[in-house]
């Protein structure tokens, strides 16, 4: 007898099987982690574009007449900011200020919100919405009737824009807006997880195959590769996005995550709230912060940070930076030597290697690209 | 992929080139296809002595690490230290510039318990058909 859930595929699998791709578990799934080699896949993202399948995450609608109110409830964020059309980053909290989630709440028209969560959470995010649905507001899980696309770097806009009925130069970053793509009614947002500009879609996953290859032949004289999660990994790293189950979990609140801009304590009460007063009245012990590898070695995951000789943390996520061509990492430290230009060393087998504390994020896109079409 | 005749392999897919008593070692063309892009290479010092299976250095991919395994018992003649300034060898050149070190070997006869080409390429078939 086998115990073992098979692995849940999206509707691109034999796809990227044709295409080569070296197929791995991730949350669940299994996904695309790279085809022509990671560095070459994340340098496309940062020179030209690059196309990643992350259909594995979940999509949970919000509609009703108290969709705003059960979301300000249930994020840190403040969604009364938002306009039609206005995508932010947020995240869902514990009582005790941890989170349960980071998201994207996109409002696609007052009363109706289209949030993106991750593979790993969906279910969770699901119940723990619904738990606290005391409102007069609709929230469905419908992860299954999305496939997501990103397509990501400095030419994404003007590949998509060959293949959309939508003038792109008009969705701004971090906003997003109902079109179609290929024929196909989509919801492209702006936004992403590399660090560079680009568009997440979304749409039913019958049209899976089509657009996906269409894409990839608008792309090729633009040098647009896929890419799997391996690049995005890295990509996100050089950009210091956090990962969930890395950088933030139960047990992290944002104020440690060093995410206190996405907490709005003064939009009123939400679920966290009242800890995350507490915790910022009484000060944090620790918090996440960038590093940059001097002496030689890559520092990855759960690898012991010292300073002084003392263990004091252990790295979240650590690599090799292909497009910065450095080895950074993040950790979480003790407040007091949360400071930029810090002096630690990772332990990296029987190694004590030489870091340093450095700004974050470690890449920052050239503003002029964001207009770029 | 290539399994080149003039090699003898162990099943943690390193390959030996065997010249009396010395052995050249590196990791197979299979390995570094699984591995993905190779950014690091650690090697031990030259007059390391290692016994069969006992790791003697680290490969790093973008992705992940792996040990080296040595695949006879011997003593470190020469290390390729241009390997380490150049770990992008080992995807572009796993049998040629991408050896990683030559060893003294204790015993020749252990030679025997290893694959020939053919018995490495069976295996590297079976292995990853599961």
């Amino acid at each position: 007898m086998n115990f073992i859930s098979p692995l849940k595929k999206t509707k691109l699998n034999q796809v990227h099987k044709q295409l080569g791709a070296k197929m791995a578990e991730f949350a669940g799934w299994e996904m695309p982690i790279e085809y022509s080699g990671i560095i070459q896949e994340h340098l496309a993202v940062r020179n030209s574009a690059g196309l990643f399948d992350i259909s594995h995450m979940g999509e949970i609608t919000i509609r009703g007449p108290e969709s705003l109110e059960l979301l300000q409830d249930v994020t840190c964020n403040d969604v009364s900011r938002l306009k039609d059309g206005q995508v932010q980053y947020s995240a869902l909290l514990f009582a005790n200020g941890t989170f349960v989630d980071d998201i994207l709440v996109h409002q696609l028209s007052s009363g109706y919100y289209f949030i993106c969560v991750n593979a790993s959470n969906t279910d969770k995010d699901f119940k723990w919405i619904c738990e606290h649905n005391h409102f007069d507001a609709e929230v469905k899980d419908v992860s299954d009737q999305y496939t997501q696309l990103a397509i990501q770097g400095p030419h994404a806009c003007k590949i998509l824009q060959t293949i959309v009925n939508i003038d792109l130069t008009s969705v701004k970053y971090y906003w997003c807006q109902r079109g179609k793509v290929d024929g196909v009614e989509s919801l492209i947002s702006r936004t992403g997880y590399t660090g560079e500009d680009g568009f997440e879609i979304y749409f039913p996953p019958e049209f899976s195959a089509q657009i996906w290859t269409h894409l990839l032949e608008r792309g090729a004289g633009e040098d647009l590769l896929p890419a799997g999660l391996g690049a995005r990994n890295t990509l996100r790293l050089e950009a210091k996005m956090a990962l969930y189950g890395h950088e933030i979990s139960e047990e992290i609140t944002p104020w440690e995550a060093d995410l206190a801009w996405i907490v709005k304590l003064e939009k009123g009460d939400f679920i966290g709230r009242t800890t995350l007063v507490q915790q910022q009245q009484h000060g944090i012990n620790k918090k996440l912060v960038g590093f940059e590898m001097e002496g030689k070695g890559i520092a990855r995951e759960g690898h012991a940070v010292f300073i002084d000789g003392q263990p004091v943390g252990r790295v979240t996520s650590g690599g090799p930076a292909p497009y910065l061509r450095k080895n950074l990492g993040l950790a979480y430290v003790p407040i007091t030597h949360a400071l930029v230009g810090t002096s630690l060393e990772i332990q990296i087998r029987a190694n004590l290697v030489r870091a340093r504390i450095v700004e974050t994020p470690f890449y920052k896109r050239k503003k002029s690209r964001r207009t770029v079409s | 992929m290539k399994f080149p005749e003039d090699c003898l392999y162990t099943k943690q897919h390193e390959w030996v080139k065997v010249k009396g008593d010395t052995a050249t070692v590196g990791i197979t063309d299979y390995a570094q296809k699984e591995l993905g892009d190779v950014v690091f290479v650690e090697l031990p010092k030259v007059g390391d002595t290692f016994d069969t299976n006992e790791p003697f250095g680290n490969v790093e991919s973008v992705k992940a690490v792996s040990e080296v395994f040595c695949p006879v018992a011997g003593e470190v003649l020469e290390v390729n230290q241009d390997l380490v300034s150049s770990p992008e060898w080992v995807n572009t050149d796993p049998y040629g510039d991408a050896w990683f070190v030559k060893l003294k070997v204790t015993d020749p006869e252990e030679f025997k318990e290893l694959f020939n080409s053919e018995e490495y390429e069976e295996y590297v078939a079976e292995e990853s058909a599961e």
